[in-house]
């Protein structure tokens, strides 16, 4: 890409952004409710995108040469430490590090 | 006036200033670690200011130009503003020209506070939910940048560090299932993405797996879990 394309890009991607935050506001001005299911929707929503979002990030580790065993150790790891200590941040930077930490030294090639 | 809304914001960002000066940090890094300038992760993080999002918007930039799938996909991944924005119809309502900017910076994390949070009697509730939005802001776009500068610094293996955002989505997934009673939407969510995973491939899931997903939603959502919410 050059970076002209980087910028549509990034441009494409805020005005989608922008496009959810401000698109209720345009929809349902001062004194109008939305309908029910449009508000059901939003409290179920939110869990499901998470779900996605986890898959989307392991999409490719189950095809590569190891087919996600280091992905899965790192993901069990950071699981047991976020029971233990239930603390977010931790929890994220203990699970990443062990994941360098694997595919640095023993999941090479 | 202002400054009293300062004050009584302050404290309530303190949490989110640490989470987001390291997740911010985090992001500025792997950026730097695919080559990209400082000035990607610091225009990125003020202009498009959805933190999720713009980790996958690091990725986008890496594959091939196609500005309509990423908005698409800045549309589904972000989905959820669209509730928030339906939450604080009535909360924004009133509050003159920082109604823009309060839209605009609708982060996971300002909602929260905006939506949870009742300012004391004397400070003006505008002001307050104005300073809450600016302060995380900040702290958002200041830890991408600083990140990305201390990557042009320091130098270490940072082979895997991409792992920071499938970490990130883990957490909030397993906080969410413990958060939440019924597991259904969590499950749809993964369930719907697998199954396109493996119907479509790994480079054009992500659209059907947000149509399924909607329309799962939609067709076996029964009557009395949409009741149940209410």
């Amino acid at each position: 890409m050059t970076t002209i394309q980087h910028i549509i890009t990034i441009l494409a991607v805020m005005a989608g952004t922008m496009l959810t935050r401000f698109l209720p506001f345009l929809i349902f001005p001062e004194g109008k409710n939305p309908p029910r299911y449009i508000t059901w929707l939003g409290t179920v929503l939110p869990h499901a995108v998470i779900g996605l979002l986890v898959v989307y990030c392991l999409k490719d580790a189950v095809f590569s040469a190891y087919h996600g065993l280091p992905e899965l150790i790192a993901i069990v790891f950071l699981f047991v430490l976020h029971k233990w200590k239930r603390n977010t941040l931790l929890s994220i930077a203990g699970g990443t590090v062990l994941y360098m930490v694997l595919v640095q030294n023993f999941f090479t090639g | 006036m202002k400054r009293n809304a300062f004050r009584a914001a302050l404290p309530h960002t303190i949490p989110i200033a640490v989470g987001f000066l390291f997740l911010g940090m985090s992001y500025g890094f792997l950026m730097r670690s695919k080559g990209f300038s400082f000035v990607y992760p610091m225009l990125m993080s003020f202009f498009i200011f959805a933190g999720s999002m713009e980790f996958v918007t690091a990725n986008l930039l890496l594959s091939a130009f196609d500005p309509l799938y990423a908005c698409l996909l800045a549309l589904m991944v972000n989905a959820r503003h669209l509730f928030y924005g339906l939450s604080m119809l009535d909360k924004y309502r009133g509050t003159g020209w920082k109604k823009l900017y309060l839209i605009y910076g609708m982060c996971d994390e300002s909602f929260t506070i905006n939506c949870s949070v009742t300012p004391p009697p004397d400070v003006d509730r505008g002001w307050f939910m104005f300073f809450v939005t600016l302060l995380n802001q900040a702290y958002w776009v200041t830890g991408a940048t600083l990140g990305a500068l201390l990557g042009y610094v320091i130098r270490f293996n940072t082979m895997g560090i991409e792992f920071v955002m499938t970490a990130l989505f883990v957490v909030m997934f397993i906080n969410q299932w413990e958060e939440s009673k019924s597991h259904r939407s969590a499950l749809t969510g993964v369930g719907c993405t697998l199954l396109c995973l493996l119907l479509f491939g790994s480079q054009s899931f992500l659209l059907p797996a947000m149509a399924l997903i909607i329309l799962c939603f939609t067709f076996f959502g029964t009557k009395e879990n949409r009741e149940a919410v209410k």
